[in-house]
């Protein structure tokens, strides 16, 4: 099998190491990757399931897998039966997650070359029953024929496996061949959505199956002192109160009984350590013990600061941020004697499986755990540690429990995205191009995903007692000889990657964060871009340069040059340099904004540009339109893309105006849509343009996190572009907007 | 207690505690899949339901309060096979991501709509500023509203 980029995770920046790193290969039990039985099955009638570890989470991939085997087998869309993520009998593909779905599936390996494999196989065994040669046959809605003879795959296959090893040289359709990849294919799940008939991991309804409803520490980190049980003592539909270590939950018959218990019992709690003061959180992470990195070091960083006629700095902080799934998780577990079943929306059902067995004290081989859709995740949200508070109360009562967290309790103890503090410095040559840049990051961290054996790293597990991974402060190696930009430390103009820039420097201090924290999509990359590509438009500006011209001029990459002048034609760019000249002080101002990236430095490319009006009286922000480009090498659905780049957007938008996680001295103060402020559905939704450029030669990328990547530097630099204000703070409110413009020069 | 709840034209004598909020009763006591817990506060908009033509959220509604009167969730609008225009309206703009919102924006807009169909985009924004979409789908959707709204005008 041939190395996959998560394989060179290991030298890259930081946190995000273990956001995507996959130790090591499929788990026990898991079908194997390499043979065609575990991706798909014909049967004697001819039907067509295929069998897929990247689950359908809303972004679509359920639609494209189905269009990539139906297209590999030349059947229609609706002929192949796609079955996801689940533990008895889906391969391991570890997390449905970063974007690797797409290259994981529709370039060489797995479900793709399953696909091509079985094809290949069909034409031979077709060609030996009819006596026919293979370049003489052609495959139509699951028949093969030479014109005059044919055969079907029901009777080829006789409904046996095929027992065969996937074949790397198995050619794959090309792009110019397909009929029903890269079309825009309806999903095929919208008409249950619509109507109500959809099965949600929320709707799961076992027989006999009881409510169970958890209660966590009032405060972060709060301990269990005592659990007065006669306060709930006789409560209507109550079966059982449930105690282990700090773990606190009820079972009851109904879920209101069980809502009811939960508010009533008493339970005292020893309260945790003081929480940091959130005024001067972000300066506080720069002197916390660190584990730190060397990306990359050209060793003349310093030489060429101090020798340079301009240096430009700037720092840039980013908050902690929610997933804030739009419903609060659930899960549904049926835990009896020594074997488990689970109903999940975990992203590895493999993995669930065997933390799920760790905190249940079972084997791994007898938990079966099955994904069902949660609400939208976008990374790793209470999905995972709710399917343990429903294993554990399960275990307790022993009878199918189904779990559904508060909002209070889904927003308070999230692994959230986390804080960054950016310093960046530049220096400039007398024609104004940058001769070096310098990144510095400092961004806190707490548990992850549990991954294959570390249930402590979400919070249900570390109530149970288990620990999160280890934080062991480190000096920095050695920047490695391959640079590793899967986290976009890296900024793009940098030679090391895709510009031109020969002297650069990135440093990052992981230190300790005392909330758990995760993926949240675009996790890492999303806070260096914001910081990279708002200190670049500070560049242009510096010397008086259009920002788009002077990012081509910085760029040496043709595909992220493309895309980005891609955006800056449809959004019909004026070449100027920012602020707009002649805009007045007071009142609206308007203005436009650019950025651009090569997303996890290999996997998308994007570029935005956002035209905004700033009310410079009151601070307000409205954005009226977003062009967003990308090139993510052959396109699958069109429509999916689209979607995907639409969605990114906004919630790009979303999260740069408002979201921000709050706490006080000791609990955690954004526990709602009330405190955590989410753009609602209806808004002045800004018009979006999604330019896709379908590069049908190339490798299949990832597409569900490029352009949110881009909009918060965007945003950021059309505000400065229209009010000559700078704002290196997310969220933009307007409170920090009038601050901004306060200090203007 | 016996409380009989009207859903989609049928009664239900069901035996409830009357604080129950009717969202419970509906996806605990019906099975209905429509209506979702999101917030348990009445701030998203996931388990709104119409009841006398007005949206109602029926996660701090008890079912008490709406004891006889017609309750209509998601269910109660279309099937796949024969979905209601304003649910034709959202496969027509292929308008979900997780879907898990569907219920809210659904439900919400039909309501409005069904009651203001002469309504302009930014009466429809104003509508649908108090219903969440995490996907952020907010353009498909209010497509998709908007394309129910000509119809309904009509």
């Amino acid at each position: 099998m041939k190395l996959h980029r998560r394989d060179f995770l290991k030298a890259s920046g930081g946190l995000i190491v273990s956001f995507s790193l996959r130790a090591q290969g499929p788990l026990q039990g898991s079908p194997p990757l390499n043979q065609l039985d575990s991706w798909i099955a014909i049967a004697a009638d001819g039907s067509i399931t295929a069998y897929s570890g990247k689950e359908e989470l809303g972004q679509g991939i359920s639609t494209a897998q189905q269009q990539l085997v139906a297209e590999e087998l030349s059947v229609p869309f609706n002929r192949v039966k796609l079955i996801y993520c689940d533990t008895a009998l889906t391969p391991d593909q570890a997390h449905t997650s970063g974007s690797q779905s797409h290259p994981a599936n529709f370039n060489t390996d797995n479900l793709a070359q399953a696909g091509a494999t079985a094809r290949e196989a069909l034409f031979r065994m077709a060609s030996q029953k009819l006596g026919v040669p293979v370049d003489r046959l052609t495959a139509s809605n699951g028949v093969i024929s030479n014109g005059s003879q044919q055969v079907t795959y029901g009777e080829l296959v006789q409904g046996k496996k095929f027992s065969l090893v996937l074949d790397p040289k198995a050619k794959r359709k090309s792009p110019s061949e397909w009929t029903v990849l890269g079309k825009p294919i309806p999903r095929p799940d919208l008409p249950d959505l619509v109507t109500g008939k959809f099965e949600f991991v929320h709707n799961v309804r076992l027989p006999d199956m009881l409510h169970g409803r958890v209660v966590r520490p009032p405060f972060l980190d709060a301990t269990v002192s005592s659990v007065d049980e006669s306060s709930v003592a006789g409560m209507p539909g109550l079966v059982k109160v449930v105690v282990k270590k700090n773990f606190v939950g009820v079972v009851a018959e109904k879920p209101w009984q069980a809502i009811q218990a939960a508010a009533k019992l008493k339970v005292t709690w020893n309260p945790g350590p003081p929480l940091p003061d959130q005024a001067t959180f972000h300066d506080s992470l720069r002197k916390l013990p660190a584990r730190d990195t060397l990306m990359v070091d050209s060793g003349d960083v310093e030489q060429k600061l101090s020798g340079a006629a301009t240096v430009v700095k700037a720092t840039y902080l980013h908050p902690y941020q929610m997933h804030g799934s739009m419903g609060s998780s659930c899960a549904v577990a049926d835990v009896r004697d020594d074997k488990a079943t689970i109903y999940s929306a975990t992203q590895a059902v493999w993995y669930q499986k065997n933390t799920s067995a760790m905190i249940l004290g079972l084997k791994p081989e007898n938990v079966h755990v099955i994904f069902r859709r949660g609400s939208g995740c976008y990374g790793v949200n209470g999905a995972d540690t709710v399917t343990y508070d429903a294993a554990i109360l399960s275990q307790a009562v022993g009878r199918p429990v189904r779990v559904q967290l508060t909002r209070k309790d889904e927003m308070a103890f999230e692994n959230y995205g986390p804080a960054y503090v950016i310093d960046q410095r530049a220096a400039l040559d007398s024609s104004g191009n940058i001769t070096t840049w310098d990144h510095e990051s400092w961004s806190p961290g707490l548990g992850n995903r549990p991954g294959t054996n570390r249930p402590g790293n979400i919070i249900t597990g570390s109530l149970l007692g288990f620990p999160p991974a280890d934080f062991a402060p480190q000096s920095a190696g050695p920047a490695p000889a391959r640079v590793n930009n899967n986290s976009n430390g890296v900024p793009s103009y940098l030679a090391a990657v895709t510009g031109v820039v020969q002297s650069g420097r990135v440093r990052t201090h992981a230190v300790e964060s005392r909330f758990f924290t995760g993926p949240l999509r675009s996790p890492a990359r999303l806070q260096n871009t914001f910081a990279h590509e708002s200190f670049m438009d500070e560049l242009a500006a510096k010397v008086k340069a259009d920002p788009v011209e002077y990012r081509l001029r910085h760029l040496r990459d043709a595909r992220l040059k493309e895309v980005l002048s891609a955006a800056a034609k449809t959004a019909t760019w004026e070449t100027r340099p920012s602020p707009k000249s002649g805009n007045r002080k007071t009142g609206i101002a308007t203005g436009r904004g650019a950025a651009s990236v090569l997303y996890e430095g290999n996997n998308g490319y994007t570029a935005l540009v956002a035209e905004i009006e700033v009310n410079q009286d009151t601070g307000k922000i409205v954005v009226k339109r977003m062009v967003a480009a990308s090139d993510v090498g052959p396109i699958s659905n069109p429509d999916g893309l689209r979607n995907q780049v639409e969605g990114g957007a906004l919630q790009g938008l979303s999260r740069c105006l408002g979201e921000e996680v709050t706490w006080d001295t000791a609990k955690v103060t954004s526990v709602d849509w009330r405190t955590y402020h989410s753009l609602p559905l209806g808004f002045e939704v800004p018009k979006i343009d999604a330019v896709l450029i379908n590069r049908t030669e190339g490798e299949v990328m990832g597409a569900g996190e490029t352009s949110i990547t881009l909009v918060a530097a965007a945003i950021g630099n059309a505000i400065f572009d229209a009010t000559g204000a700078r704002i290196r703070q997310v969220p933009f409110t307007a409170e920090r907007i009038k601050a901004a413009l306060a200090a203007r020069a | 207690m016996a409380i009989i709840l009207k859903v989609n034209g049928r009664s239900y004598p069901l035996d409830l505690d009357p604080t129950t909020p009717l969202l419970y009763a509906l996806s605990d006591d019906l099975q209905l899949n429509g209506p979702k817990f999101g917030c348990g506060l009445g701030q998203c908009g996931a388990c709104t339901v119409i009841v006398k033509g007005q949206a109602v959220r029926s996660c701090v509604t008890t079912v008490k309060s709406v004891e006889g009167y017609d309750i209509t969730t998601l269910e109660g609008l279309g099937t796949p096979e024969r979905p209601h225009p304003i649910q034709q309206a959202f496969i027509d703009e292929q308008a979900a991501q997780c879907g898990f919102c569907l219920n809210g924006v659904i439900m919400t807009a039909k309501a409005f709509l069904d009651k203001n169909p002469k309504a302009t985009e930014a009466e429809i924004q104003q509508a649908m500023s108090g219903v969440l979409c995490r996907c952020f789908t907010n353009v498909r959707m209010l497509r998709a509203i908007a394309q129910y709204g000509k119809a309904t005008a009509r």
